[in-house]
């Protein structure tokens, strides 16, 4: 997987753009405009290009351009491994999101193995305060990245855990469906736990091995009430104990739906929750950017990466740190500002879009020279 | 009303019945006869849940049949794929769905009190679980493979690369199914 990039990027009625049509190079790209011109849906479009609901979380339905409700398609060309591909995504009716690839039906998992996107948005500002599901889809979101098998796992895990909490709502007392469904949520369950302590490994080699201007944050993987059992049988065994529990509850009380990522500000020994808010956001910063080397060491090729308003943030030493380090990575990182200026630093190491609104139809153009 | 069939649309339903009445004597009356005959007899096997034309399908009825095999099936589409193989010579066991507390399907929803029941006087020696690879599927094998612990010996069909299959066109999942149940050559 060598250059991954985008080259061509189409959107059709998708959100506030009713046709835009971009070409770009693997350079960084900075957007820039006012706000509410369009700048977020682009890079929601870029993070459709990776299995899932995007960088939104959105429903297909919600990504239609209003009023005309007509569907909306994204399609794109996609260098993945020295091959060019072409991706497209449509949703029609209100109908959910098909994708194909080089012109076959595919599903959204064999995105997995063409492509990698990691995103930041400002909505995760508030990621360390917040409840740990946020926290949880955050360090799931990056496991995927190293292993595209953890969707699926992810799949079987909730549609077992689903049927383990209809039993248990409905107060049936049938040992041997416990039994059956308990051995699908352990298998799943184990596999999960391991692929998101895997992907803790590998963040923690990345942060240890690099040169960043950036803070390094211990990540630690908790349980709410107890140890998580780490093994299969042992979560067999402990799903098995706790159903009288989980019965009072009327939902299963243990297992890695139950987990939480705690974060530390390495330097300080500060709980990255206590943490200014300045410093909560160089801890994710820090985190993306260490995902993308530990991916690049790994795939030979660094991810895409999706950067939504992050500069407005940074200080201009920090800000001038954060490009240096993208460009070092050979990343196409697709960033956000309200202001040109924002990117001054980038110089021509990055192509520029402006984006502007006009009557609630969002406008493109390609800013400089093209490499 | 041909629409409503599973695998047509409204356009190849169309088709299919604009060639059978182009063809009526040929194809749509030898039909029409046909499917009379198939809603007056057509019935479920009240042993194993297979269609027949009797109380007791042929298979349950065909004592070269009985030979300790029993294969579970969810359906009687999967019945109808094991018999075009022609490799199985045992009963089947068709259970009529899998577990979902969701859908309110439980064990009595299924068969399997009747399999049960079956198991002693048909002299089963081995059950094949032949359900499919998904959450549902594997969760009523574990449930039938549980309650069956002692009595007889329990097996289930191999999942992996499927035979004249590439691994490059395999999911990730399959890879790791056929990895994991690897033998020596």
């Amino acid at each position: 997987m060598s250059g991954l990039h985008l080259s061509r990027l189409a959107l059709s009625h998708f959100r506030s753009h009713h046709r835009t049509e971009i070409s770009v190079d693997a350079r960084p790209v900075a957007i820039y405009g006012p706000n509410g011109a369009g700048k977020t849906n682009l890079l929601e479009a870029v993070s459709l290009f990776s299995p899932g609901r995007g960088m939104r979380q959105a429903a297909a339905q919600d990504m239609v351009r209003r009023p005309e409700a007509l569907g909306w398609k994204v399609s794109g060309i996609l260098h993945s491994d020295g091959r060019a591909h072409e991706v497209a995504h449509k949703s029609e009716n209100g109908n959910p999101r098909q994708v194909s690839i080089d012109g076959k039906t595919a599903a959204q998992t064999a995105l997995g193995r063409l492509s990698r996107v990691l995103w930041l948005v400002p909505s995760m500002d508030r990621l360390w305060i917040e409840s740990a599901e946020g926290r949880r889809r955050f360090l799931d979101r990056m496991t995927l990245s190293f292993e595209p098998a953890h969707a699926d796992l992810s799949l079987d895990y909730a549609k077992a855990m689903r049927e383990r909490n209809r039993l248990l709502k409905d107060q049936v007392r049938d040992a041997r469906w416990y039994a059956a469904l308990e051995a699908q949520l352990a298998r799943t369950g184990a596999q999960i736990h391991q692929n998101r302590l895997t992907a803790l490994e590998a963040l923690r080699q990345a942060q240890d091995g690099a040169e960043t201007s950036f803070p390094t944050a211990d990540l630690e993987l908790t349980h709410n009430d107890s140890e998580l059992p780490d093994t299969e049988n042992a979560l067999r065994e402990a799903l098995a104990a706790s159903r009288s529990r989980d019965m009072i509850a009327g939902r299963t009380l243990i297992g890695p739906h139950r987990a939480d990522l705690v974060g530390t500000y390495s330097a300080k020994g500060v709980p990255a929750r206590d943490c200014s808010t300045g410093e909560q956001k160089a801890l994710l910063i820090s985190l993306i950017l260490a995902n993308a080397r530990a991916l690049a060491a790994d795939l030979g090729t660094p991810p895409i990466v999706l950067l939504d308003e992050v500069a407005a943030h940074l200080d201009e030493t920090r800000r001038a740190a954060l490009y240096d380090e993208i460009c070092a990575l050979g990343a196409q990182a697709w960033m956000t500002g309200t202001e040109s200026g924002l990117f001054e630093a980038l110089g021509d190491r990055a192509q520029r879009l402006m984006v502007s609104d006009s009557a609630g139809t969002s406008k493109v153009v390609t800013v400089g020279l093209l490499a | 009303m041909m629409a409503k069939l599973p695998g047509l649309g409204p356009r190849s339903a169309r088709r299919a019945v604009l060639h059978m009445i182009r063809k009526r004597a040929l194809v749509l009356t030898p039909l029409s006869e046909v499917m009379a005959t198939v809603a007056a007899t057509a019935r479920e096997c009240l042993n194993c849940g297979n269609v027949g034309t009797a109380d007791i399908c042929d298979i349950c009825n065909d004592p070269k049949r009985e030979n300790g095999q029993m294969c579970i099936v969810e359906d009687v589409a999967d019945l109808w794929a094991m018999e075009r193989s022609g490799v199985f010579k045992g009963r089947y066991h068709v259970l009529g769905g899998t577990l979902s507390a969701l859908d309110s399907i439980g064990p009595d929803e299924l068969r399997i009190p009747r399999l049960m029941s079956r198991i002693g006087p048909e002299a089963v020696q081995e059950v094949i679980l032949a359900l499919n690879a998904t959450i549902d599927g594997q969760t009523t094998a574990h449930y039938i493979a549980d309650q069956l612990e002692g009595q007889v010996s329990v097996t289930s069909l191999a999942q992996g690369v499927p035979i004249g299959g590439e691994l490059d066109y395999l999911d990730d999942g399959t890879i790791t199914a056929a990895l994991n149940a690897r033998r020596p050559v």
